[in-house]
């Protein structure tokens, strides 16, 4: 994609860091408000998206060495793996747990396992849509 | 214990491939796997004197104990005699399969591979109790068998034969599945003996008849009877070895075994009689018949093997009136029939085995089958005539061998029957012996003209394209040892009888006493009626023989229209044509047929179903209301939804569905799904991205679509497809049948730590359903990045070449 | 309001059915989108619509909306996205290696 289009590539730079930002905060907070997986992922994928638009695959792909294909298998199997944590404790497959715990900075925190099944769908769809619209635009 | 042993063979299947990759230079493959069928039939061996007593022997293996499905086995007489000649002619088999096989040039794994998986299939069949698991093995037997048949596959005929094969078994086995079915519904059990036990409940049943006309078709066509037993003289594409085994002693015999097996419950009614008996000794007249007209050994074998088969089928009918008439003295001829027919089962398989062994000899010496290539072998290959003179001495029936025992005592039963007055018998039960007496001959003869005609003559080495001379001695053996039983069982019949088939026979006829006077066999019976027929036969068939030359040409120019082959090909190509005509007749290739097809089913049966349930029922009462917003993005929605339809602009009809998207997203926030609206959003912006980078890429393609041509089909189909929904939903609304779940989901702070009803529904709820479709995801991505490469790859190819 | 949504539901799948049913391979793609948003609005629909606040508990409500039409329409949406982006790609490549994108060309040989 060979378009010179400095007001894309001007909004790009402050847009995506918002972008990214916007999508981290709802995948970490849809445990008790909107967001969640989905959702966080989509938007961050949309963030990758908006970049490999504006500045042009070859060159995002210089700073971001990540293969998507590969991160997708790599959320299937996190999301996987939380469910084998479960086995191992003798409950059935994909039981989640979660407690509370004083956290040195932020205090009294919940974390719950369900969070890292999470991680790996956010994963999972990150690396399937951008997997996705880079194939698309690779092919010419 | 047991079980290691009946399972053996299938397991060890698994280690052929191994042995056959890093041994086969070294050692034969058949050297290893005759360890199998050999030790099975030494542990077998060890039954013998306590089933002979009268002990009988249960297994029971859990498979699965919830539903308590276990795999029954149950050793009796009956399955003794088949283990014992399954593994015991398996061994022979083997070791004659070492010679004929080359280890160079042949694929082994796969032959034994092949024949294991039979031969555990064979155990199966004969061991199980439980019914289900029974016809499981039954089906393992003809998929194996057909395996077996099609093994030198590149030769078309091997295909066909192994495909005639499969369907004419397969389809008595659905028959057969259908009978056993019946069976377990009447009796309420899967085990035969229990069925045994609780005889009233079945014989009063109305499915009586129908299982056991269904049984009786599985048995048939297995075992090769009139008008089924067609499969059979194609089978001979198999190497020998496998011919030798499935149609001697073991494939053709599950017909029997089962037929045997059942006795107790269906004998004694005048149906199974006359079907069996009936059925067996036309049988015995076709095969024996039609094996004359033969000049290939194989096939002349093939022909009289349903012959011999038919001849057993009709001793266990004339042995299953021992049922009609009770226990007692009137019974005991007709249990002596039974008795025969296990007799003659053994004789046949030590007899026919070693026939077929010499015909793979020859086959192997001299390249050839055909009786009219081949002469005078007997000067070249003594010891080979000899195993065949008394193979086929003793099949026609002649002392001193085993063969003739029993057809003395085959005769004897049927004369008996023709004197039995029962279920029509009176009239026209003579034609029994005189249709007996008629195969004799003509069995007499086909045996004669095996013989003579293969070993005896001119012989004309310059008909063949070999240099004959006698077989190796690993071949010999075997067959050797089939003919000394042969003669050994002439002269000692009574220790068979006594260990292995009185047992036998007290399982197919439990309620009988027959006296060991009655069972006890003897050659010499005095001048008796059975005799003379015998003497007659040599006679006759003699003087046939000497004059074959004038009327066999006559037999071979039979028409072919009228075979029963010829009438198997006909209405194979014909239901062949008839589906094709069909399936082309729907299946167009067209997507648009197939939609109709698929949206139509849709509508008529929901609609249908909404009408003949009375589902028409709507209420509105508890509809929210509408605010003036509401109404402004449905109309938006519509008109977004038209734009898509009638725009003659690709990117008008993309941007478009997009605002349509986004309109979805407006409607998730009014009904209050936050998390909805949000991923609607996103996914929106994303699969519009997604149109608009398709046609970016694509040039070529042309900017404007067409307009869609009006079709009034489509559009009853559409405006169908949208008032049935439409309709469904509101019939869906008008009736509560129970209340929501969703009260339990709003304790997922509770139970699963969140505030969000549904990320904890997602995560924690219904985790399993996220993963799944995580891998979905993870596989589309895959699909459409292969599907993206995969095509610049083929390019690339083009371009090289 | 549900009956609305109902009859709004009914002319889009009406809309995507006659799309789905023409020769064009985009159209067929347009059409399944079109499809697979009106059966989310139904889902959403059968659950109730307006009644409570969004099923988010911090919400402190007296009531929330059904929350499980929402959890099924979320997973619905994700994979619409994956199953367009696979349609589309395949009739990109069908119309690239057979260079038509008319069903009624694509249908292969007789007896094939």
């Amino acid at each position: 994609m060979k378009t010179n289009d400095v007001i894309l590539k001007s909004v790009t730079r402050v847009a995506a860091v918002i972008i990214l930002t916007f999508s981290i905060y709802l995948f970490m907070n849809g445990h008790h408000h909107p967001g969640g997986g989905f959702i966080g992922g989509l938007s961050m994928s949309s963030a990758i998206v908006l970049l490999y638009l504006s500045f042009g695959v070859d060159k995002v792909r210089e700073n971001i060495r990540v293969d998507f294909k590969k991160l997708a298998a790599i959320g299937v199997l996190i999301a996987i793996g939380t469910g084998m944590a479960g086995v191992i404790f003798g409950k059935p497959f994909l039981t989640q747990t979660f407690g509370y715990y004083d956290l040195p900075i932020f205090g009294n925190t919940e974390l719950a396992s369900a969070l890292i099944f999470d991680t790996g769908v956010a994963l999972a769809v990150i690396g399937t849509a951008v997997n996705i619209i880079l194939s698309i635009s690779e092919d010419r | 214990m047991f079980y290691t042993y009946i399972f053996l063979p299938l397991i060890s299947a698994i280690l052929v491939p191994f042995l056959y990759k890093y041994f086969n230079r070294f050692v034969h493959t058949g050297w290893f796997v005759l360890l199998v069928p050999l030790s099975i039939f030494i542990y077998l061996v060890q039954y013998i004197p306590s089933v002979a007593a009268g002990d009988t022997y249960k297994y029971t293996l859990s498979w699965i104990p919830s539903l308590n499905v276990n795999i029954v086995s149950f050793v009796d007489g009956l399955s003794l005699l088949f283990g014992l000649l399954i593994s015991g002619v398996g061994s022979l088999v083997i070791v004659y399969s070492i010679f004929y096989m080359s280890k160079a040039r042949e694929a082994l794994h796969n032959f034994y591979i092949y024949l294991l998986m039979f031969m555990g299939a064979m155990l199966g069949v004969v061991f199980s109790d439980n019914l289900l698991v029974l016809y499981g093995f039954w089906e393992l037997t003809s998929v194996s068998s057909f395996l077996l048949i099609s093994y030198w596959y590149e030769r078309k005929s091997s295909r066909q034969g192994a495909l005639k094969a499969l369907l004419i078994t397969v389809l008595g086995g659905f028959g057969m599945l259908a009978g056993f079915i019946m069976m377990i519904m009447m009796a309420d059990t899967y085990s035969i003996r229990e069925m045994i036990a609780n005889l009233d409940v079945i014989q009063s049943h109305g499915l009586f008849i129908p299982a056991m006309l269904c049984i009786l078709l599985g048995a048939f066509t297995k075992s090769a009877q009139f008008p089924f037993g067609i499969w059979l003289p194609d089978a001979m594409e198999a190497p020998t070895p496998v011919s030798s085994y499935l149609h001697s002693a073991t494939m053709v015999k599950a017909g029997i075994y089962v037929v045997a097996r059942m006795t107790p419950i269906f004998g004694g009614s005048s149906v199974w009689f006359w079907l069996v008996a009936g059925i067996g000794i036309i049988t015995l007249l076709y095969g024996s018949l039609t094996a004359l007209r033969q000049t290939d050994l194989k096939a002349m074998l093939a022909y009289s093997t349903i012959s011999q088969l038919g001849l057993i089928m009709c001793l266990l009918g004339v042995g299953s009136l021992a049922v009609y008439f009770g226990p007692g003295e009137s019974s005991t001829i007709f249990t002596v029939a039974a008795f025969a027919a296990l007799f003659h089962l053994f004789n046949h398989s030590t007899f026919k085995g070693s026939l077929f062994m010499v015909v793979g000899i020859l086959d192997h010496e001299t390249g050839r089958r055909d009786i009219r290539y081949l002469g005078g072998l007997m000067q070249v290959m003594p010891i080979t005539f000899t195993i065949a003179l008394i193979g086929g001495l003793s099949m026609a029936g002649l002392p001193p061998f085993n063969g003739f025992l029993s057809k003395e005592m085959f005769f004897a039963a049927v004369n008996d029957v023709s004197k039995a007055g029962i279920f029509g018998l009176g009239s026209i039960g003579i034609l029994f012996p005189i249709i007996a007496w008629v195969a004799s001959i003509f069995t007499f003869v086909y045996c004669m003209i095996f013989i003579f005609k293969t070993f005896g003559g001119q012989y004309r080495p310059e008909k063949l394209t070999r240099k004959v001379h006698e077989a190796p001695w690993g071949m010999l053996i075997s067959p050797a040892i089939l003919a000394v039983l042969v003669i050994l069982i002439f002269f000692f019949p009574n220790v068979l009888g006594k260990y292995i088939l009185t047992p036998a026979l007290s399982a197919i006829l439990p309620t009988m006493t027959p006296s060991p006077y009655d069972l006890k066999i003897s050659p010499w019976h005095g001048l008796n009626i059975e005799l003379i027929m015998t003497i007659g036969v040599i006679v006759i068939g003699l003087l046939l023989f000497k004059s074959s030359k004038r009327w066999i040409q006559a037999m071979r120019n039979y028409p072919q229209g009228l075979t029963l082959n010829h009438w198997y090909n006909k209405g194979l190509s014909g239901t062949e044509r008839l589906s094709a005509s069909l399936t082309n007749g729907y299946m167009t290739g067209s997507l648009r047929h197939y939609l109709i097809y698929t949206f139509a089913f849709f509508v008529i049966v929901l609609v249908s179903s909404l009408l003949l349930l009375y589902g028409f029922q709507f209420d509105f009462s508890n509809d929210a209301a509408i605010s003036i917003f509401d109404i402004g993005l449905v109309l938006g929605m519509v008109i977004a939804a038209g734009t898509v339809l009638f725009a003659g602009n690709r990117i008008v009809a993309i941007v478009a569905l997009g605002a349509l998207g986004y309109m979805v997203a407006m409607f998730f926030v009014i009904f209050r799904a936050p998390d909805l609206a949000l991923t609607q959003m996103v996914v929106e912006t994303v699969s519009t991205l997604l149109f608009l980078l398709c046609f970016y890429h694509l040039p070529k393609l042309k900017k404007g679509i067409e307009r869609i041509p009006f079709k009034l089909t489509n559009l009853i189909i559409s405006i169908a497809m949208g008032l049935t929904v439409t309709l469904l939903a509101l019939s869906a609304n008008g009736h509560k049948l129970f209340e929501p779940i969703t009260s339990f989901f709003e304790n997922s702070y509770k139970l699963a730590g969140a505030k969000n009803i549904v990320n904890a529904i997602l995560v924690d709820f219904r985790g399993f359903d996220t993963m799944l479709e995580i891998s979905v995801l993870a596989v589309a991505g895959l699909g459409v990045y292969i599907l993206v490469h995969q095509r610049s790859k083929g390019r690339e190819q083009h371009e090289n070449e | 309001m549900e009956t609305l949504m109902v009859i709004l539901v009914g002319i889009l799948i009406s809309i995507g059915t006659y799309l789905i049913l023409s020769k064009q391979l985009l159209r067929i793609v347009l059409g399944a989108s079109i499809v697979g948003h009106s059966v989310n609005l139904l889902i959403i629909t059968s659950g109730g619509l307006k009644r409570g606040s969004a099923p988010l508990l911090g919400e402190k409500a007296a009531g929330f909306a059904d929350a499980i039409p929402q959890a099924l329409i979320l997973t619905a949406i994700v994979i619409n996205f994956a199953v367009t982006a696979v349609v589309l790609v395949l009739s990109y490549r069908a119309y690239k290696s057979f260079g038509t994108d008319d069903m009624e060309q694509l249908r292969g040989n007789e007896n094939e």
